[in-house]
C-alpha cells in the first residue's frame, strides 16, 4: 500500500511539475494538460510496445527510453500548439488551452490507432524494466518505486539547474512582470513558448509512465488532471513556504505523494464517512478550495 | 545619439476625426546630453518617451538610434539600447524574485543562454556595486524585491536600467511617486549614474525647478509639439519665472488654467 502511494505520487508529481511551471512560474492558466497527459500516455504506450515487438535486440532495448521520449515530445507538441494559438491569435490562456485539449482528444485517438484504449498487459516494456531494475534484490514493488524515484530525481536535478540558468531566471521573471523581461531585451513570446512546451512535455512524460503503470493507455486519461495537478501544487505550498526554486520544486513531489495518500485514504476508509470512489473529484475540488482559503488566511496574518 | 523625425501619434475620435498626441514632432539629442522635458498634462511628454521605447504605434515619422533606424523594432528589441524607468516603482522589477535574480536579469541585454545566472563572481561584483550606492541593498540580495521600500525599489530599478549601459536612458516622472526625501535621493543617484556611465538621458518632469537643475537642455512641449528648446547660455540664464513667461507667450491667452500644474 505504501509503495503504491509513493509510486503513484511520484508518477503524478511529474504531471504536477508541469502544472507548477504553467500556473506558478509562467502565471498561465493552462488547461492543455488535459490533452498533453493522455497524448503522452498514448504516444509512450504505442512507441514502447511497438518497438518491444521488434526482432532486433537493439531496437527492443530502445523501447523504454524511446517510449518515455515519445511521451515527453507528444506533450511538448501540445504545449507548442497552445503557445502558438495564444501568441498568434492573442486569445486568453484558457481558450488557447481548451482549443488544444479538445483537438488533442481526436489526435490521441489517432495515436491509439482509432481505438479509445490500448491494453499493455502482455507487452509492457516500461513496467517490466522498472520491476526488474534491482534484479531480484528487492521485491518488484520496491524496484518499481526505485525506478520512479530515479526518474524524479533526474528531473528534479535538471529542473533545479534549469531555473538557475539565465533562461530559467528570465522565465521566472516573465510570469512575475513581463515588462522586466522586455526591458532586458528578451523576446517574451519565445520564452513563454519554451515554458509552455516544458509545462506540457512533463505531463506527457508523466502520461507515458502512468500508462505503463496502469497497464493501458486510454484517451480519457486526461480528465481532471489539471485539478489534480493544481491540488498537488497547492498542498505542497501549504507544507513548505519558500521563495527558493529548489524547495518550490521539491515540495511538488511532497504535495503529490500527500495528495495520492489522501485519495488512497478516501478510497480505502472513506466508506466510514459514506465516501465512495465517485466522490474523489469532489474531494479534489474541496482540497483546492481549502488550500486557497488557508493560504489566503496565512497571507492576511502576515 | 537619438533622433526623432516628424513623428505623429494619434488616436481616432470616430467620424474620421483624430486627436494628435504627438503632432509632427522632431527632436535630436546628442550623445551624453541630458534633456528635461516639461509641459502641462496632456502635452505628450510621456507619449514621446513611449514612442521612443516602442510602446505606442506611430502614425508617421521615423526614430533613429546612433544612425540606425528603429522605427519598426518591437519594444524588447529597442530595450537592448534603451533603458527606462517609470513612475511606478513596481513597473521595472520582478517583485516575487530576489534582488540578485533581478540584477542577473538586467545585467545583460538580449537573448539568454543555458548558463548559471548568478555565479559567485557575479554576486561579489553586485555586492560591491550596490554598497557603493549607500542604499543598504547589498545586504538584501537574497530577499524578494517586493519586501523593499518604494525608494529602494526605485533605486534598484534605476540601477538595473543603467547596469547594461544603455545608449539612451528614459526617465518618466521617476521620482513622482516617492516622498520628498526619497525623491531627492533618487535624483542624486540619477545624476551620479548619468555622470558615471556618460549616459544620454531624457527626463520627463512636471517640476520646472527640477527640470532646470537636472539637465543641460530643457525642452518645453504643448499639444504634441515642442514650443521651446533651451540649451547653452540660454538655458543657464533661465529660471522658473522665465519658463512660465515663455510658456505664456508660446501658448497665448488661455494659460491661467494650467498655472498650478506647471509650478
Amino acid at each position: 500500500m505504501v509503495e503504491g502511494i509513493l509510486v503513484e505520487g511520484l508518477i503524478y508529481s511529474v504531471l504536477a511539475l508541469g502544472v507548477f511551471i504553467s500556473f506558478r512560474i509562467l502565471d498561465f492558466a493552462d488547461l492543455t494538460v488535459e490533452g498533453s497527459f493522455p497524448a503522452g500516455a498514448a504516444a509512450g504506450a504505442v512507441v514502447a510496445s511497438t518497438l518491444n515487438l521488434s526482432p532486433s535486440l537493439l531496437v527492443k532495448a530502445l523501447a523504454v527510453p524511446a517510449g518515455l521520449l515519445a511521451g515527453f515530445l507528444a506533450g511538448g507538441v501540445a504545449g507548442l500548439v497552445t503557445a502558438e494559438v495564444y501568441h498568434r491569435l492573442k486569445t486568453p490562456p484558457l481558450l488557447a488551452g481548451i482549443v488544444t485539449m479538445t483537438g488533442f482528444y481526436s489526435i490521441n485517438l489517432r495515436i491509439l490507432g482509432g481505438k479509445p484504449n490500448l491494453p499493455l498487459i502482455a507487452n509492457n516494456p516500461m513496467l517490466n524494466l522498472a520491476h526488474s531494475l534491482l534484479g531480484g534484490l528487492v521485491p518488484q514493488e520496491w524496484s518499481l518505486l526505485a525506478a520512479c524515484a530515479l526518474v524524479c530525481l533526474v528531473l528534479f536535478g535538471l529542473l533545479d539547474l534549469f531555473f538557475h540558468t539565465e533562461i530559467g531566471i528570465a522565465m521566472g521573471a516573465l510570469g512575475d512582470n513581463e515588462n522586466a523581461v522586455i526591458q532586458a531585451g528578451i523576446q517574451p513570446n519565445r520564452l513563454r513558448t519554451l515554458g509552455l512546451v516544458l509545462a506540457n512535455a512533463l505531463p506527457g512524460l508523466s502520461g507515458a509512465m502512468a500508462a505503463a503503470y496502469q497497464g493501458f493507455a486510454d484517451v480519457n486519461l486526461g480528465q481532471g488532471v489539471v485539478a489534480a495537478g493544481l491540488a498537488t501544487v497547492m498542498l505542497g505550498e501549504l507544507i513548505i513556504h519558500s521563495q527558493f526554486i529548489s524547495l518550490q520544486l521539491a515540495r511538488v513531489f511532497l504535495g503529490s505523494i500527500l495528495f495520492r495518500a489522501l485519495m488512497y485514504a478516501a478510497r480505502s476508509w472513506g466508506y466510514v464517512a459514506g465516501i465512495t470512489p465517485n466522490d474523489l473529484r469532489l474531494l479534489t475540488s474541496l482540497l483546492i478550495i481549502i488550500s486557497v482559503s488557508l493560504s489566503r488566511l496565512g497571507r492576511k496574518r502576515r | 545619439m537619438i533622433r526623432v523625425e516628424n513623428i505623429v501619434v494619434s488616436f481616432d475620435l470616430g467620424g474620421g476625426q483624430e486627436h494628435r498626441v504627438l503632432d509632427d514632432l522632431s527632436l535630436a539629442v546628442q550623445q551624453g546630453q541630458t534633456v528635461s522635458i516639461i509641459g502641462s498634462n496632456g502635452a505628450g511628454k510621456s507619449t514621446l518617451l513611449n514612442a521612443i521605447a516602442g510602446t505606442v504605434p506611430l502614425r508617421a515619422g521615423r526614430i533613429y538610434l546612433d544612425g540606425k533606424e528603429m522605427t519598426s523594432w518591437p519594444e524588447w528589441e529597442r530595450a537592448m539600447y534603451v533603458g527606462r524607468v517609470r513612475q511606478d516603482p513596481m513597473a521595472g522589477t520582478a517583485g516575487e524574485m530576489t534582488v540578485l535574480d533581478n540584477l542577473a536579469l538586467a545585467s545583460r541585454k538580449g537573448p539568454r543562454r543555458f548558463r548559471i545566472a548568478t555565479p559567485a563572481r557575479f554576486v561579489r561584483e553586485m555586492e560591491e556595486k550596490l554598497s557603493n550606492l549607500g542604499m543598504g541593498l547589498e545586504s538584501r540580495l537574497h530577499e524578494n524585491v517586493s519586501r523593499l521600500s518604494g525608494g529602494q525599489r526605485q533605486a534598484l530599478t534605476l540601477f538595473m536600467a543603467v547596469l547594461s549601459q544603455p545608449t539612451v536612458l528614459l526617465l518618466d516622472e521617476h521620482t513622482a511617486a516617492l516622498d520628498p526625501a526619497n525623491a531627492e535621493m533618487i535624483d542624486a543617484l540619477t545624476r551620479r549614474f548619468i555622470e558615471e556611465y556618460q549616459l544620454t538621458a531624457l527626463i520627463v518632469t512636471h517640476d520646472m525647478k527640477r527640470a532646470l537643475r537636472e539637465a543641460s537642455r530643457v525642452v518645453m512641449m504643448h499639444e504634441g509639439q515642442i514650443i521651446a528648446d533651451l540649451s547653452g547660455d540660454e538655458k543657464k540664464n533661465m529660471d522658473v519665472a522665465g519658463l512660465v513667461q515663455l510658456f505664456k507667450t508660446a501658448r497665448g491667452e488661455d494659460y491661467t488654467e494650467d498655472r498650478d500644474l506647471l509650478i
